[in-house]
């Protein structure tokens, strides 16, 4: 990630939605530090109620996927169905499956 | 926090307010509940209303001139905010005065002169620089927190649930601005500079904030006496301060009547822009 001189840095800001439910991503936004980040992303994200919980994370510390080599990360499962349970078919006299 | 106290004086609101400590949209008390509610305040408990309502909408008035003018998006946002929290709190402490005289909260709003206006000179003070602006929030902000929290023992059950919502929001108010005191002030030469002129500026106006009127003295438990949260005010906004490495001022405090509306020479420019649509347009709706 590359910042401009004088710009804040990016965050990424998750959002869990209640109690139980995980931490989704629901943006990012600028902010000079860890702490002022998690202020503006409360008011930026949960001004309608959104939410119960929130991280926020240094875009610059998200190690991603290179769009590029999306064959050779996410192309393999194709044709492997026997990944899934639903490729089995049950067998004789087992119950309640 | 006194929830017992604060449910059961909400018995006349219904259901739908039952406690006014829910954060929640439908369960929060809404300037429009306080506006069709049975009770209506005796003389001098509006004209304390109107005191908290003045403050609070002076100072949204202020804030709300941020909008647009942040130095980031995220800041102006965050200002944005605040000032919808201070409009939130004076509309149902207007909404509340304004029974007593068979009013609403827009006829004490938009129709009154500045001199009918009870608020604090620290409110009308101009937003200057980021700086000022955070600083008048450190000021205002640790004496609403604390002002707030006494209210929710109040002897009147509307000012006590109308405290309860508005105490957390200022807590946030609080929280923002000494986050940015300590950044400011500990920040570079210049912004530590820029802290210091505004606490030379905006310190005159802290002594008004704490003195006493008859009017607490008559109301009793409804109403909290501003000399009672001085210690604890100045106990706070100074530890603050010296976090941030910032000194408090040594110059003296101005003579301000805010509370008989003897106002600075910024309310009459605050209301004129406040007020000329109300008035242009008398009762127009969108």
């Amino acid at each position: 990630m590359t910042e401009s001189e004088g710009t804040w840095p990016l965050w990424e800001v998750f959002v869990r939605s209640s109690r139980g439910l995980s931490h989704v991503h629901a943006g990012s936004l600028h902010a000079p530090d860890a702490e002022m980040a998690l202020k503006n992303a409360r008011d930026l994200y949960t001004r309608r109620n959104e939410g119960v919980s929130l991280w926020v994370v240094a875009s610059s510390d998200i190690i991603a996927s290179d769009p590029d080599a999306k064959g050779m990360y996410f192309e393999s499962p194709q044709g492997k169905d026997y990944r899934h349970a639903t490729y089995y078919t049950k067998s004789e006299g087992v119950k309640h499956l | 926090m006194s929830a017992h106290n604060i449910d059961h004086s909400l018995d006349s609101f219904g259901d739908s307010t039952a406690s006014a400590t829910r954060v929640t949209p439908g369960n929060a008390l809404r300037p429009e509940d306080i506006a069709i509610a049975q009770e209506k305040p005796s003389e001098q408990v509006a004209e304390y209303a109107l005191r908290l309502g003045d403050d609070a909408l002076i100072l949204a008035q202020r804030l709300s001139h941020w909008i647009s003018r942040g130095p980031e998006i995220e800041e102006d946002i965050a200002l944005g905010n605040i000032a919808l929290d201070q409009l939130g709190h004076a509309r149902s402490f207007l909404s509340y005065a304004a029974k007593a005289w068979d009013k609403t909260e827009d006829d004490l709003a938009y129709w009154r002169e500045e001199e009918d206006f009870r608020s604090l000179h620290i409110v009308e003070q101009p937003n200057g620089d980021f700086g000022v602006t955070i600083v008048r929030q450190l000021i205002i902000s640790i004496y609403q927190h604390l002002l707030y929290t006494a209210l929710l023992d109040s002897g009147d059950a509307t000012i006590a649930a109308i405290s309860a919502k508005a105490v957390k929001e200022v807590d946030y108010h609080r929280d923002h601005a000494i986050a940015w005191t300590l950044r400011l002030g500990i920040g570079t030469e210049e912004s530590a500079r820029r802290m210091r002129h505004a606490l030379d500026i905006l310190w005159p106006y802290v002594g008004e904030m704490f003195e006493d009127e008859e009017l607490h003295a008559a109301l009793g438990d409804v109403a909290v006496a501003p000399s009672s949260l001085r210690a604890a005010w100045e106990e706070e906004f100074t530890a603050v301060l010296h976090d941030a490495e910032l000194a408090v001022p040594t110059v003296p405090f101005a003579m301000a009547r805010g509370r008989r509306g003897e106002h600075s020479e910024h309310l009459g420019f605050i209301l004129a822009e406040m007020q000329v649509l109300a008035r242009k347009h008398p009762g127009a709706t969108w």
